[in-house]
């Protein structure tokens, strides 16, 4: 970066390539040669320098209070460390670890937060499209039901949940009512297992389908119109083309969504937590609903061992990763495939 | 790029009339999303003997102002919204000024690593807050913070999506020329930020303002480590609400309520806004 342009675009015109730096010394301008040399100085310091001076309050928080605390948890993950004693750690290697991978109450964690990630996320995504697909017709008042739809999305995790928790509640809950109605007998939605992960997922159905819906909504916005003509040229019913042009074509928009929703699954805490009520951290009586979000919390800050908790930080670090590898994997047979 | 072709008048997406079965199915989903917020102020205008038996209240009793009232004081949430406003304040000033300087570094400036740098921040924003959440508590707990607002507003005061989304803006809606021109005319770089980029990034500085807004209001996890409810966010204060801090469902569902009405507020003035804004951030195929 010597003396070229300083800009991601078309160079500028001009002999030396210098743009402006040029400028004052040779406009001939009634100031002295000394003070415009200085000035020219001065001002491409400032263009050298000021990309950097744009981006140094970012990435000086961001590495505070995101990158650094990632590697001091690593740390942190091999070492005995409690909540009562802070200052005071002692070096463990992978006891943390192993420790996790004996303990039961940690893989049924994974298990529940698997189980409740898929029934949370499939519906909801298959819901999104469906929605964003009715949005895409010209509607009267078309702004006004994606507002409505995008309600959820604007109550908090605590509100909501405190809700869905008395909708589902033993006695006087709404849900139980409405079933009862229907003659079947009332659920336990919070001691039974299915029913408490059922539950737990309707809150993040609930919460984010309309987000999802907006979109691919939007992705469906810019698939180009000649696509949809030439298939119905072709004979095409409104359910092949949505099935042929539109689906194909979102395809990364889908990919994107799957991935976004995974890694939320992945970290789901506050809707269980507050689910459980008094037992909140422990994910129900019977650890029924405890996912590792909130198995992380409870071996934290109920529990009090830190070191283990960022053991389990990183573990599901760890998940992610591999979640992402195999949807790079399937991403790439898909284009294989076509 | 895309809308870029919507502009100049190339048609895109599908343009077919909606039929009765359309409005019905969506009229269906639509009282699915906001049922629950409804019937949050039904019950919330209700007592607690009511609200244990069957069948549950449809429709309002006169209850609603006492048991706001208890959960603004009782339950703290008075307390509560004005930290929220703060936080999610503070928050959204630094987000917004932060991401729109570096995204339109990352835009139209060339500069060593940019390239490096940007995809660093990308990736970032894949990793769950749980893997910063104990060592922010030890840095907490050694500075004295805990229970302090600074506590919550610092590790969020920037984000990786908001400099990712401001670039995305600016490289399609800054004209390099613009820059150029003021270069020509000897501006320096920050006049060049105060008088040719804050005018053009206007439009996404006001949706990522209300997105972060938004996020800022609703995060859940870290100010339930750092604060308790002697100083509680409203999120800290409807956790403990909800943890039996007072066991009445109408007080719960009156803090389930106030905790979500700004925001609902919000959405009914610039709820345009929020939906144009993730539609923007969203195409990207």
């Amino acid at each position: 970066m010597s003396e070229t342009t300083e800009y991601a675009e078309t160079p500028l015109p001009g002999p030396s390539g210098e743009g402006g730096a040029a400028r004052p010394a040779t406009a001939g301008r009634a100031s002295s040669p000394t003070t415009s040399s200085w000035r020219s100085r001065l001002y491409r310091w400032d263009t050298k320098a000021s990309p950097y001076v744009f981006v140094a309050p970012f990435f000086l928080f961001f590495g505070a209070f995101g990158l650094f605390p990632l590697l001091y948890t690593g740390w942190a993950s091999l070492h005995r460390l409690e909540l009562t004693n802070l200052n005071d750690s002692t070096w463990l290697g992978l006891e943390n670890y192993t420790n996790l991978l004996q303990s039961d109450y940690f893989w049924n964690a994974l298990g529940n937060t698997f189980t409740i990630g898929v029934i949370s996320t499939v519906p909801q995504l298959a819901m999104a499209l469906g929605i964003a697909h009715l949005l895409n017709y010209k509607l009267r008042g078309s702004t006004l039901w994606r507002v409505a739809m995008l309600a959820p999305y604007a109550t908090s995790v605590a509100s909501a949940s405190l809700v869905f928790t008395l909708l589902f509640a033993w006695d006087g809950g709404m849900v139980n009512w409405m079933i009862g109605s229907v003659g079947f007998d009332p659920v336990n939605w919070r001691e039974s297992s299915w029913g408490s992960q059922f539950a737990v997922s309707s809150i993040v159905i609930w919460r984010w389908t309309g987000y999802n819906a907006l979109i691919y909504l939007a992705a469906m916005q810019a698939v180009p119109h000649d696509l949809y003509e030439s298939a119905s040229l072709d004979g095409a019913s409104r359910w092949q083309q949505f099935r042929h042009v539109t689906i194909p074509m979102l395809r990364p928009t889908i990919l994107f969504t799957v991935v976004v929703s995974t890694i939320g699954a992945t970290q789901l805490f506050g809707e269980p937590l507050l689910f459980g009520g008094t037992a909140g951290s422990k994910g129900g009586a019977d650890h029924q609903f405890q996912t590792l979000g909130l198995y992380l919390y409870d071996q934290g800050w109920i529990n009090g061992h830190l070191g283990r908790a960022s053991a389990v930080a990183w573990l599901m670090l760890l998940i992610l990763l591999l979640i992402a590898a195999v949807n790079l994997l399937i991403a790439r047979r898909l284009r294989k495939d076509r | 790029m895309k809308t870029r072709a919507r502009t100049m008048g190339l048609k895109a997406g599908r343009t077919m009339h909606a039929g009765p079965l359309t409005y019905a199915v969506l009229s269906l989903f639509t009282a699915i999303s906001l049922a629950p917020l409804v019937w949050t102020a039904i019950a919330a205008s209700r007592t607690q003997g009511r609200l244990a038996r069957t069948p549950p209240p449809l429709w309002f009793g006169g209850n609603l102002f006492k048991n706001l009232e208890r959960a603004w004081k009782e339950a703290s949430l008075g307390d509560a919204m004005l930290n929220t406003t703060i936080v999610a304040g503070s928050i959204t000033l630094g987000t917004v000024l932060f991401s729109t300087i570096a995204g339109f570094a990352f835009a139209k400036l060339k500069f060593r690593f940019s390239g490096a740098l940007l995809v660093l921040t990308i990736g970032t924003m894949m990793v769950p807050p749980q893997l910063s959440v104990v060592p922010l508590y030890l840095w907490i707990a050694d500075l004295q913070w805990t229970n302090q607002l600074q506590a919550v507003i610092l590790p969020t005061f920037v984000s990786a999506f908001g400099v990712f989304f401001m670039r995305q803006y600016l490289v399609q809606a800054l004209p390099s020329e613009l820059i150029e021109a003021a270069r020509m005319d000897g501006a320096s770089s920050l006049r060049i930020i105060w008088h040719v980029v804050f005018p053009a990034a206007r439009p996404a500085m006001a949706v990522l303002g209300l997105l972060t807004f938004v996020m800022a209001w609703n995060d859940f996890l870290w100010p339930i480590i750092a604060l308790n409810q002697s100083n509680p966010t409203v999120q800290v204060a409807l956790n403990s609400l909800g943890t039996g801090y007072i066991p009445d469902r109408a007080v719960i569902m009156a803090g389930a309520l106030l905790g979500t009405l700004p925001l609902l507020l919000a959405f009914i003035l610039f709820g345009k806004q929020i939906v144009s804004g993730i539609m923007q951030g969203a195409v990207k195929g």
